[in-house]
């Protein structure tokens, strides 16, 4: 086990430094100086050079990329070029709102996910599970900004049972906050649940075939506690991994998501980031979101021998 | 699990000799023949590609006039999708739209399979550069797809090439991988051995042999490339880093739409019902070629 999470981390750590480089590139083709192209026009060529002085570009490339992955281990994203801030503050600031949204989301699309996919493979074949087959490809076909724009004008605006946008008022109550994200968690849950209804359909397909299900129902057990008891806790593995790769992904589609509903979160943080060219702020998210991604795979690796004993590392 | 991962996928011939011909591509269609659903998604794409294509010579209206008396009218029988802001007709600007839409999708596609398939190949048969490969694959593959894009297009600047050029580098890691995957299998077949005792080149066995065992996997995750493809640059031009607004794509039509969401919803919905029927014809048609390419995923469902 220790052994195995210590090859996992090794290769954790070498998939992060391909993905600092890979940041780090992006941000040295621009064409053009980055540095004159922050500071626009209107810059003198004196200001231009104080900050390539200051953000080290006139040194050798490799100077600048040890630099910069110094920088990382010490958590020092630099500092964004408008907001005057560094940019893991700017960024802890909004983590909070993107965290609840991408939580209530993955909630939202687990609870649509699971039991509809588990119902679609016991009917499996019959009317029921070609129907959720058929509405699962429909959901991943529907953008999530127009699910949210949709969704603002017929439960915010014809009926005003959610805010239009924003995330309340400063110092608003939590359960005011939660309720300003009900509407973005959905547009950005249905999507995704149709991904995790798929994977949980064809993991418990795949299990209910097997022997030990076959004998519990011959020995009389009530077919919800097989379905639950024995086949769904054998499912469980691929379906815990799609739904890790399913937080990830809801980061990213937080972007989106909290631009529709104005919401001040991380996403609207990187929107505005690349509008202004803040390139600090856009490696910065890069990083954070690319390293929690690669956090959470591990986490599910991991979680995999909780879920099922018979795995050993 | 198996369901999700189309790797190798040479047809087998089947037993019943009930037509003659046992080309592979005849008994494609064959198999399709027995895909209703599939076929008619086939029919709805072809329909958007030719609506794509002489949407000019399909619409009375040009959808770039504007008419400020007819501005934010509902759907009525001469403007059937209404009318936006401008007055412009809503139907043939959608129309315009599919073609941006549909043509910085499949420059993607091409794109993706084209590096993906260089890369896979090089990683399934150069032993020495596959770690390197796969470990760059699992970098790209740690981004989230739209993030990624976003970066590259914040460094570039917005134009068409540079989205094509942004969403084509963060598909390449897809099919590369599956492309290895099937490489490997592939290189340790008899016929491959055979040829390789034989003493043909190892460039000739790609072409002639392997090249062509990795058509199914390869087409298949095209076809899900494209349907990605579009909702990601949907989502792109919505968040105005995408292909510039002068020209319509559903995208920026939703975007623009946004501020008469309490007028004219009709605005939003109808592009929006491009995107959709889109995407979930590509996604039926991925299927149903996985399905009646892979024939060790018949007996699933």
């Amino acid at each position: 086990m220790l052994t195995y999470i210590l090859r996992r981390l090794v290769g954790m750590f070498i998939v992060m430094l391909i993905v600092a480089a890979v940041v780090f590139i992006i941000a040295r083709v621009i064409p053009g100086d980055p540095a004159a192209v922050m500071l626009g026009s209107a810059a003198t060529p004196e200001d231009v050079a104080a900050l390539r002085a200051r953000m080290g570009l006139d040194q050798p490339f490799l100077t600048q990329f040890t630099l910069y992955l110094k920088q990382i281990v010490t958590f020092d994203l630099g500092d964004s070029i408008f907001l005057n801030r560094p940019v893991t503050q700017a960024l802890a600031e909004r983590a909070e709102l993107t965290t609840f949204l991408t939580l209530m989301s993955v909630g939202i699309a687990v609870a649509i996910g699971v039991p509809i996919g588990i119902v679609s493979a016991v009917k499996r074949g019959r009317l029921v599970d070609q129907g959720t087959v058929a509405l699962a490809m429909l959901a991943a076909s529907v953008p999530s900004f127009w699910i949210g724009l949709t969704l603002i004008r017929y439960l915010a605006v014809d009926v005003p049972w959610f805010p239009v946008a924003g995330y309340g008022p400063p110092g608003a109550s939590l359960a005011e906050r939660l309720h300003h994200l009900v509407l973005p968690a959905i547009a950005l849950g249905i999507p995704n649940s149709a991904l995790i209804l798929r994977f949980t359909r064809t993991s418990m397909l795949d299990v209910m075939n097997e022997d030990y299900v076959r004998t519990a129902r011959a020995k009389g057990l009530p077919p919800l506690t097989v379905i639950l008891k024995h086949a769904l806790r054998n499912a469980l593995i691929p379906i815990l991994t799609i739904i890790g790769l399913t937080i990830a992904v809801m980061i990213a589609g937080a972007i989106v998501t909290e631009t529709v509903f104005g919401l001040p979160g991380v996403g609207n943080l990187v929107v505005s980031a690349v509008l202004r060219r803040d390139y600090p702020v856009i490696q910065g998210a890069l990083l954070v979101v690319s390293g929690l991604y690669v956090l959470i795979n591990l986490a599910v690796d991991l979680l995999y021998a909780v879920v099922d004993p018979r795995v050993r590392y | 699990m198996t369901n999700e991962s189309p790797v190798l996928a040479a047809p087998k011939p089947r037993k019943s000799g009930f037509f003659e011909s046992r080309s592979p591509t005849a008994m494609l269609l064959r198999q399709l023949g027995r895909r209703p659903l599939t076929l008619i998604a086939a029919g709805l794409l072809a329909a958007v590609v030719v609506i794509a294509l002489f949407s000019p010579w399909l619409t009375p209206y040009d959808p770039m006039k504007m008419d400020i008396l007819n501005r934010l009218k509902p759907p009525t029988t001469a403007h059937w999708l209404g009318t936006d802001e401008f007055g412009r007709d809503v139907l043939a600007r959608i129309m315009l739209g599919a073609r941006l839409s549909l043509l910085v999708s499949f420059l993607v596609v091409i794109f993706a399979t084209v590096m993906g398939t260089l890369l896979g190949l090089l990683g399934g048969y150069v032993r020495a550069l596959d770690g390197v490969l796969m470990r760059f694959t699992d970098a790209l593959m740690a981004f989230p797809d739209i993030l990624l894009a976003i970066a590259f297009l914040a460094a570039l600047g917005p134009s068409l090439f540079n989205v094509v050029l942004a969403l084509g580098v963060v598909y390449t890691p897809r099919v590369a991988r599956v492309v290895r995957a099937a490489t490997l299998v592939i290189r340790e077949l008899p016929f491959v051995e055979a040829a390789t005792a034989l003493g043909v080149s190892t460039p000739r066995i790609i072409r002639v042999h392997v090249l062509p065992n990795l058509m199914s996997p390869i087409i298949v995750q095209a076809t899900f490339i494209f349907a990605f493809a579009i909702l990601t640059e949907a989502a792109l031009s919505f968040l105005g880093v995408g292909v510039p607004p002068t020209t319509p794509t559903w995208g920026n039509m939703i975007a623009g739409a946004q501020q008469y969401i309490r007028q004219a919803d009709w605005l939003i919905l109808f592009p929006g019902f491009a995107i959709v029927l889109t995407v979930l014809a590509l996604q039926m048609v991925g299927d149903g070629l996985r399905d009646a390419l892979d024939p060790r995923l018949q007996k699933v469902t």
